[in-house]
């Protein structure tokens, strides 16, 4: 294993103080705690919105902590969701009274961690909210099983309802939106190599040279199934011909997202969204806003995201307000 | 009978031989999972030792209550939850009791895996720590009822758990990450049914050394 770190039990706590030092206009940490909530929290009178997850997804989630996106960002180890007493503290410390929504991805430990924490603040009056994202198509969806896997899309949850929060709505009102986001975007990704986590020390599967791993999780899990590597356009075209088999998006305007992994370089991200715009463009599908670079990442994989969300009157207009943030500015 | 000293060795026992499975129970994480299971568990039982030092005086339902706390804040991930959730359970079975009857412990094994039911929401069958778990119990139940000695029927028990986990490479993941390689992750021995069955194993082999 080959990393920039000290030790591979520090790397949270190390990255976190140093996001601190780079960013304490934004963010502050609670202390004893990985958690990041905005340097003026808690905000009176305003819904507050706190997500989290394992850490190896930088920017998410403590990169969207300020005006406009997430009160608090709750940091477990690497890849491995954060414990209910940690999201807890979040809570407790970015109430402004009128309420908290978690916003969660869809994985067994986060989703139990999360309820965990929920039941703790519901313990001491505090009301709370959850949504749980689910926009990756690679995986099927059934009753019987976890369902889909939370990736990319969460962020356009937490750019939408954050600024719904921001607005004044109230935390139904700012639910229901997240809710909505949540129904409207669809994901798929892909990777040419594997990542290593620090305390594992070897990566989490083999890639031989001429292979990719299409459908993967954001957390090395192995994707839904592995082939010969093609070039960018055909890759793309299988991960946009998924997302909109999935919903209904003849006609509509949307925004769209090209996430990198964490290590591919910007050039391959926009050689990706050629393909993507030009894919929409011939369906009819209007691209509203486009985002492109690391917003939900995994560690040093190589590979990206196609995340695409439908948009109606009222999530553009949240989805163009202001937002201020170590890793997201729009003014 | 299970005295309260016999349980803080038992609770040294799963300590060590957790400590010394991280890499395994990592690696077989790593084939159809995201790869901490090891790291996680470790990193939990580590943490718990301080906190049941400092209760070691108390009642056994204290002393599970404990390493449940311990393992809710140190874990993460799915088994943290999971695994507090069942010593929790297992606390309030024995809550202000110095010892642990046979009874007792066909109880633990029950409320533990009805927390985990209801926690997880997962059934038999879905590849997970219930597959080691539940066979257990049922042979746990079985020989108590038939009247025998407990390290006998935990004996039966830890083989039942054993067979569990080697059902486990039979089945498709329903739950937990290994759910999203779909019939992939068949032929792969589950990592959570390996640690429950590792603890019962431990537990089997401190009854067996101290009898």
């Amino acid at each position: 294993m080959k990393k920039l770190i000290n030790n591979p039990e520090f790397v949270v706590e190390e990255m976190l103080e140093g996001v601190v030092k780079a960013h304490p206009k934004y963010v502050r940490k609670l202390e004893g705690f990985n958690v990041l909530v905005r340097t003026n929290s808690p905000v009176q009178g305003k819904v507050a919105l706190v997500s989290g997850g394992g850490s190896g997804h930088e920017p998410s989630h403590g990169g969207f902590v300020g005006k406009g996106m997430l009160d608090g960002a709750v940091a477990g180890a690497v890849f491995t969701s954060p414990t209910p007493d940690q999201v807890f503290e979040a809570v407790k410390a970015v109430n402004g009274g009128a309420g908290v929504l978690l916003v969660v991805k869809n994985y067994t430990g986060d989703i139990m961690n999360f309820e965990m924490a929920a039941e703790m603040a519901a313990m001491e009056d505090i009301q709370v909210a959850s949504v749980v994202v689910n926009d990756d198509v690679a995986v099927e969806n059934s009753t019987w099983t976890t369902g889909r896997r939370g990736i990319a899309g969460t962020v356009f949850v937490h750019k939408i309802a954050g600024a719904a929060a921001e607005a004044g709505k109230s935390l139904e009102e700012v639910k229901a939106v997240a809710e909505k986001v949540i129904a409207n975007v669809r994901s798929m990704g892909m990777s040419l190599t594997p990542c290593t986590v620090p305390a594992a020390g070897k990566p989490s599967f083999e890639l031989a040279e001429n292979e990719m791993e299409m459908g993967l999780g954001i957390h090395g899990e192995p994707g839904t199934f592995r082939d010969v590597i093609k070039p960018a356009d055909e890759i793309v075209e299988h991960l946009v011909d998924k997302i909109l088999a999935d919903i209904d998006y003849n006609g509509s305007e949307v925004a769209v997202m090209i996430n990198g992994l964490g290590g591919t370089p910007l050039m391959e991200l926009y050689i990706m969204n050629r393909k993507v715009s030009s894919m929409l463009e011939e369906k009819g599908i209007k691209v509203y806003k486009t985002l492109v670079g690391n917003y939900m990442t995994s560690l040093e994989m190589a590979g990206g995201s196609v995340s695409i969300l439908k948009l109606d009157d009222e999530l553009k207009e949240l989805l163009d307000a202001t937002a201020d943030t170590p890793a997201f500015v729009q003014l | 009978m299970i005295h309260r000293d016999l349980l803080l060795k038992m609770i040294e026992e799963i300590t060590m031989v957790i400590g010394a499975n991280k890499q395994y129970l990592t690696d077989l994480d790593q084939t159809i999972g995201d790869g901490d299971h090891g790291i996680n568990m470790d990193r939990g039982f580590r943490a718990i030792k301080d906190k049941v030092e400092a209760v070691k005086d108390k009642d056994c339902g204290t002393i599970l209550k404990t390493v449940a706390m311990g393992l809710i804040s140190t874990v993460g991930g799915a088994s943290g939850p999971l695994y507090g959730t069942a010593f929790m359970k297992a606390g309030q079975v024995v809550a202000n009791k110095m010892e642990i009857t046979a009874e007792d412990a066909v109880k633990i094994l029950d409320e533990a895996i009805q927390g985990i039911i209801a926690r997880g929401k997962a059934a038999q069958g879905d590849k997970t720590m219930l597959d080691a778990l539940i066979p257990a119990y049922d042979a746990l139940k079985a020989a108590v009822e038939e009247g025998e000695p407990l390290t006998n029927a935990m004996g039966k028990a830890v083989e039942a758990a054993e067979g569990g986990v080697a059902y486990t490479k039979t089945i498709a993941a329903k739950k937990g990450r290994a759910n999203y390689l779909g019939d992939r992750s068949i032929g792969h021995q589950d990592p959570g049914a390996t640690s429950s069955y590792l603890m019962l194993k431990a537990i089997y082999d401190v009854l067996t050394r101290e009898a």
